[in-house]
């Protein structure tokens, strides 16, 4: 086997017996990011050298008899989480020369665990997006197939997993972002609990939705990673002083006593059935999943979440509104780009921001803009909040019934490039799977489930209560292990 | 929802942005056409409902009064595009 095919246990495993090093796994996935990238582009920025720094240190520590969870281990992060000396862009031209002063959190984490930084990959800008087509920079290929897009907004971290060229990512999930690329793209996809990860260092975009996760080859190395980055962090205050289990300990339990889910309740939401648009192959998918559970011992409950109808509304008041907030700090005075021909205060902010803002962002800065201002924002913003609460009581009365609440990830399989660029409703439509559990603050899973008679892959989402990660790891890796899919990456 | 161009215009400059001329009846479309899928939300029956602005568990976060060393402005301004010594600098703010 080569060293880019292994997955992140694996390679640990690999590593730490010394059967080759961090610098040969390094250079074997940088050799492949050299052949693949200039056609799938998923990476904004690849640091070579402080990869080879880190790499051939990590080699160091090994020999040393120095055990970590990631260390030696070749990862890519979402461009926009701070890295410290390497530029942070957001897939924006306004911070396209922006070098943060500190890590984030989580990168940190990373650090101080042996992870070694390949470099940071391409996202819609901010994060808003389903593609990964709304980057300053440009576009990323879905590895599977190159006219299609590899789902966003973190697209650029799901098709580098794909495509072999880190061996494993972190993503950011406000709406679907972490999930919905993981399912486009045959990755498993995790985001954790709002307030499991710190979000210390992640650029925001909808803070109160935004939230980092492992985006990986399988649920095993999603576990591992999770492990690694969950904590308390004083320096965000919505970070949840929590214990976390040990998430790789399902895996133990499971190869010692073979995979099962007896007891485990998992509830469909009826409404996500009949939901318009719902591809037959990605509905024919999720059924033979469904079935692998149930042959595990699951029992399927019908449950209901009624403001589904209105919960793509709600979210698209919400972030935005959050956005047009978040994004008022990219005035040109502190960092990033500034339109220097101007000709008073006011004038060189709206010449920056019109000039380093892509078109998308700016129309999700005009529409919450539009939902705060006087007059509306009972209507939109004030509603919209209301409607969130109704969501996460909607969840609140389904775990009464469940224990795990399961559905698709995405209505279609991975969609064609520039087949939604000019219409962002239906784009946003999207996203009507995944929304709710940012919502409500919810921890949801993309396992890879099947593909699709063109050969693309389809994701199986799996919800569960708050800070109840475990029984997405646990039910994620119980599938992955019945469904066994021959063919987990593509043949690039 | 009707958006104007006007509308659009007025908008984008409370939040200090000028849209690109070719853009503007793009975007007046595009905005109305969310809007108009936004005002679903007037048919959800909120009674009663809570305001829910945040998904944090709800408790208040306290942290010690104990200042703690500060950067500097070596590494505060050191991404500043325009500066002068320890200063941002601007263009002019008052006429």
């Amino acid at each position: 086997m080569k060293l880019h095919e292994l997955t992140l246990y694996e390679a640990r495993n690999g590593l730490d017996r010394g059967e080759f090093s961090s610098i040969e796994l390094l250079e074997s996935l940088l050799e492949r990011v050299r052949s693949l990238d200039p056609d799938i582009g998923a990476y904004i920025t690849v640091d070579i050298q402080g990869a080879q720094r880190a790499a051939r240190e990590a080699d160091n520590l090994i020999a040393a008899g120095e055990r970590l969870p990631l260390l030696g281990i070749p990862m890519a992060l979402k461009d926009l989480l701070c890295t410290r000396g390497i530029r942070t862009t957001c897939a924006s031209r306004i911070l396209e020369n922006f070098v943060p002063q500190y890590d984030a959190t989580v990168v940190s984490m990373l650090k101080k665990a042996g992870a070694v930084i390949i470099g940071k990959t391409n996202m819609d800008e901010f994060a808003m997006g389903s593609s990964t087509e709304n980057s300053g920079f440009h576009i990323t290929r879905n590895p599977w197939n190159h006219d299609c897009v590899p789902g966003g907004s973190s697209g650029g971290s799901a098709a580098a997993v794909s495509a072999r060229m880190c061996t494993a990512a972190l993503g950011t999930d406000t709406g679907g972002s972490i999930r919905q690329p993981a399912s486009h793209c045959g990755v498993v996809g995790l985001k954790p609990t709002y307030g499991r990860v710190s979000r210390y260092g992640l650029v925001s975009y909808a803070s109160s939705l935004d939230q980092i996760g492992p985006i990986t080859r399988d649920v095993r190395d999603a576990a591992i990673l999770l492990n690694v980055i969950c904590g308390h962090d004083p320096l965000d205050s919505t970070s949840a002083d929590i214990a976390r289990p040990d998430f790789e300990g399902v895996m133990e339990k499971f190869e010692r006593d073979g995979p099962s889910l007896k007891g485990v309740k998992a509830g469909i939401p009826r409404e996500y059935l009949s939901v318009k648009g719902l591809h037959p192959q990605v509905e024919k998918a999720f059924a033979n999943a469904r079935k692998h559970l149930e042959d595990m011992g699951v029992e399927m409950v019908d449950i209901s979440l009624p403001q589904t109808d209105y919960a793509v509304a709600a979210y698209y008041v919400i972030a935005p509104s959050e956005a047009s907030s978040n994004l008022a700090r990219f005035d040109g005075v502190r960092y990033g780009f500034r339109e220097t021909e101007a000709r008073d205060i006011i004038d060189m902010y709206k010449k920056t921001k019109s000039r380093g803002f892509g078109p998308e962002v700016q129309r999700r800065i005009i529409t919450g803009t539009y939902a705060l201002s006087a007059g509306y924002y009972d209507a939109y913003y004030g509603r919209a909040t209301r409607v969130r609460s109704m969501i996460s009581e909607d969840f609140s009365r389904a775990f009464e019934q469940c224990d795990i609440i399961i559905s698709p990830v995405a209505p279609t399989p991975a969609f064609r490039i520039g087949e939604n660029v000019d219409d962002p409703l239906t784009m946003y439509l999207t996203d009507i799977f995944t929304l709710s559990t940012n919502m409500a603050g919810l921890p949801g899973i993309s396992v890879p489930c099947g593909f699709s008679s063109q050969g693309l892959p389809i994701g199986f989402q799996i919800m569960a209560p708050r800070f109840d990660e475990i029984s997405l790891i646990r039910a994620g890796y119980a599938l992955e292990l019945s469904l066994s899919l021959e063919k987990r990456f593509p043949d690039i | 929802m009707k958006i104007t161009r006007k509308d659009v215009e007025y908008i984008a400059h409370l939040a200090r942005l000028e849209v690109d001329d070719l853009l503007v009846d793009k975007f007046a479309d595009q905005i109305g056409s969310i809007l108009e899928y936004i005002d679903k939300l007037k048919d959800a029956d909120v009674s009663g409902a809570q305001l829910m602005s945040g998904a944090a568990l709800q408790s208040n976060v306290f942290r010690e009064d104990k200042v703690l060393p500060s950067p500097g402005p070596g590494v505060t301004l050191a991404d500043a595009p325009e500066r002068e010594d320890d200063f941002y600098t601007v263009p002019r703010v008052v006429g």
